[in-house]
């Protein structure tokens, strides 16, 4: 079984501080982690390796520094890694990253892809979906178990927001995972010396054979026009009266807006 | 296009660094330059006080424009029940569709003809439906390659559909197949006055910040919305609008659904999942003040969260806090008891769609977040919201 789990190096924005006086992100000494969900498909990967043999590889888009995030996954058990890493990436929306990784696992081969739902940054979890379209490879999201695995053919649960799906699907198939299919391992001593010693695999746009017009910048969709602060809401409604009347006034918002 | 600095404008006082929320600009040789984490944000445009911050445009940059009619809305159903958020986007929808001047269509899946005459009542003119088997149960390659044949014949220039697990999975691929982009999340939905474009508003970086997005250059333009973000319009019963049946040919799957399982939602810790979380500050007072907190989540079905004050002073265990240290949060309904709102709790829960707090502190900051304010006093509040509650679902 040959293995791809596709990971993102983050902010870990549960760090990122918001300066008060200017509503401006505050990023400096925000450390960079590889994205919590990624580490639950890392963790998935080594257990379908476990069941079925075969090779984990973690691949990642993103500048040089990436590389630690590889490193770290290696450090978990994954056998070799590879950094996506060209200018010509810069820039890049979901459509041209989801090209992007979907052409290194064209050129690199696999059987079962694997992703986080979502990154913590972006939190659009349109990556995986579309990397899977681009491969003409079928994909599940939200996987929350993996019941079977064989050769041609996966059982897994598909978390729904009334239950879950059991969902099966011939191979190759691009899996994105919640949190709820595992807990990711520590590093072992031995894997910390594998990771310190693993030759990262580095590829340019000409390694994978993509086509430019489709990279980057150049190949996004999507531009962003302008970032600005939250406002403070302006629908707010504080809730007058005494307090049995203020009661009875959320009871009614709350109603209406279907929450009771 | 790209953001380039004027070095000789530049006077390397870094004032652009802080303004970047990508890291993307550093100083080389006491002078600021751009690197290849720039996504064209264009925070530091006004921020450099010598002006040396400016876009240029590059010959590829001008692209001719596809062509598109109409405003598309899709419909998604499960078990044969039409999802709320269908009614919501219908609402949305009508509203660009009548800034533009064009049509509103539903396009449904699965369910029946009175179903697609529903989606009529709620404002769409038109209902692309298709009724074939393979369609009744959601599967992703059946439903995106009928998705985008549709679109690729009838050419309509906005794609809107819910932010669920079913929209959320299959959009993606319906967007990468057309080579147009697609936009999560928004929670707001406009059209630009003069390109008539869409703008696409969400949040970004945990809902630190917001942004707005565009796709200038390729139809349809493609967003999804989450569940009561938008507001329905208005229910016309005698509406009139055409059903259009639409078949699904030969489309294939190559996942099939064997079993679906309805789980009753479990009163357990787990926040991120949570649709409902009642979350408890310092002005409860102590550990009495969160057992009536968790009388409070069991009438309401929710969660219980924490503030950070309150962990510390050991009321309630860490596997309940909400914050920048704990667990980050974006339930359908988030009540805050007794929090005052620093930052780093904020940035935890401020992409709740719903807000709710309470405090006797009238000028405390979780009420700037909040949808519904009420200043009082905990210990007589919530013992009659949870009264109130129980008599509202008949316990």
């Amino acid at each position: 079984m040959r293995v791809i789990v596709c990971v993102k190096q983050v902010p870990d924005t549960a760090e990122v501080r918001i300066n008060p006086e200017t509503n401006t992100l505050m990023r400096d000494g925000v450390p960079s982690i590889i994205n919590p969900y990624d580490m639950h498909a890392i963790e998935a990967g080594l257990y379908i390796r476990e069941k079925a043999g075969g090779k984990v590889t973690v691949v990642t888009m993103g500048p040089p520094q990436a590389e630690t995030a590889l490193r770290e996954a290696i450090s978990m058990g994954a056998d070799d890694a590879v950094l996506l890493t060209d200018r010509a990436f810069a820039g890049s929306d979901t459509w041209a990253t989801a090209y992007t990784l979907a052409k290194a696992v064209e050129h690199l081969g696999a059987d079962v892809i694997l992703c986080g739902k979502q990154a913590i940054d972006g939190d659009t979890a349109q990556v995986g979906p579309e990397m899977a379209e681009f491969l003409d490879i079928p994909h599940i999201a939200y996987v929350r178990k993996i019941e079977e695995i064989e050769d041609n053919r996966i059982v897994v649960q598909r978390l729904m927001d009334d239950g879950y799906d059991v969902i099966e699907s011939s191979l190759p198939v691009l899996l994105t995972v919640v949190k709820e299919l595992n807990v990711p391992r520590m590093p072992s001593l031995k894997g910390k010396m594998a990771a310190k010693k693993a030759e990262i695999k580095k590829m340019t746009a000409a390694d994978i054979g993509a086509t430019e017009e489709n990279l980057g910048l150049k190949g996004s969709p999507t531009q962003v026009k302008n970032i600005f602060a939250p406002e403070v809401k302006k629908d707010r409604k504080m809730l007058e009266g005494l307090n049995e009347e203020k009661v009875m006034a959320l009871i009614n918002e709350l109603q209406v807006m279907k929450c009771l | 296009m790209f953001v380039k600095i004027d070095k000789d404008k530049c006077s390397g006082c870094e004032t652009c660094i802080g303004s970047c929320p990508y890291d993307a600009i550093v100083i080389k040789g006491e002078k600021a330059e751009i690197n290849e984490l720039c996504q064209l944000c264009k925070a530091c445009l006004s921020v450099c006080p010598e002006g040396a911050i400016s876009e240029v445009e590059e010959a590829s940059d001008i692209k001719e424009k596809s062509e598109g009619k109409g405003v598309w809305i899709f419909a998604e159903q499960r078990d044969g029940k039409i999802s709320g958020v269908a009614f919501e986007l219908l609402g949305a929808g009508r509203r660009l569709a009548d800034k533009l001047g064009a049509e509103l269509a539903a396009v449904l899946f699965g369910a029946t003809g009175s179903d697609a005459n529903e989606l009529i009542r709620w404002g769409a003119d038109k209902v692309y439906h298709c009724t074939d088997e393979i369609v009744n149960t959601f599967n992703d390659e059946p439903y995106s390659k009928l998705l985008a044949e549709l679109i690729k014949q009838y050419k309509p220039e906005i794609v809107l559909a819910g932010a669920t697990p079913i929209g959320r999975s299959f959009i993606p691929r319906v967007a990468a197949s057309l080579k147009t982009g697609l936009t999560a999340d928004c929670t707001s939905l406009d059209i630009d006055d003069e390109s008539k474009n869409l703008l696409q508003i969400r949040p970004a970086f945990g809902g630190n910040i917001m942004a707005t997005i565009l796709c200038p250059n390729t139809r349809p333009q493609m967003a999804t919305v989450r569940p009561r973000v938008m507001k329905r319009g208005e229910y016309n019963e005698t509406a009139k609008g055409a059903i259009i049946n639409v078949s699904a040919g030969d489309i294939k799957s190559r996942t099939k659904v064997l079993q679906t399982v309805k789980e009753v939602a479990e009163n357990a810790v787990n926040l991120q999942e949570a649709s409902i979380i009642v979350s408890g500050g310092r002005g409860l007072g102590g550990e009495k003040g969160f057992e009536l907190l968790y009388e409070l989540a069991e009438a309401i079905g929710g969660t219980v969260g924490a503030s950070r004050a309150a962990v510390d002073e050991g009321w309630i265990p860490y596997r309940h806090q909400v914050g920048q240290t704990g667990k980050t949060v974006g339930p359908k309904l988030y009540i805050a008891c007794g929090i005052s709102g620093a930052v780093q709790h904020l940035v935890g829960m401020q992409s709740s769609d719903i807000i709710v707090a309470i405090n006797k502190n009238p000028d405390a900051p979780i009420f700037n977040v909040a949808n519904f304010g009420i200043v009082g006093d905990l210990n007589e509040i919530i013992p009659m919201l949870i009264k109130k509650i129980k008599e509202v679902k008949g316990l």
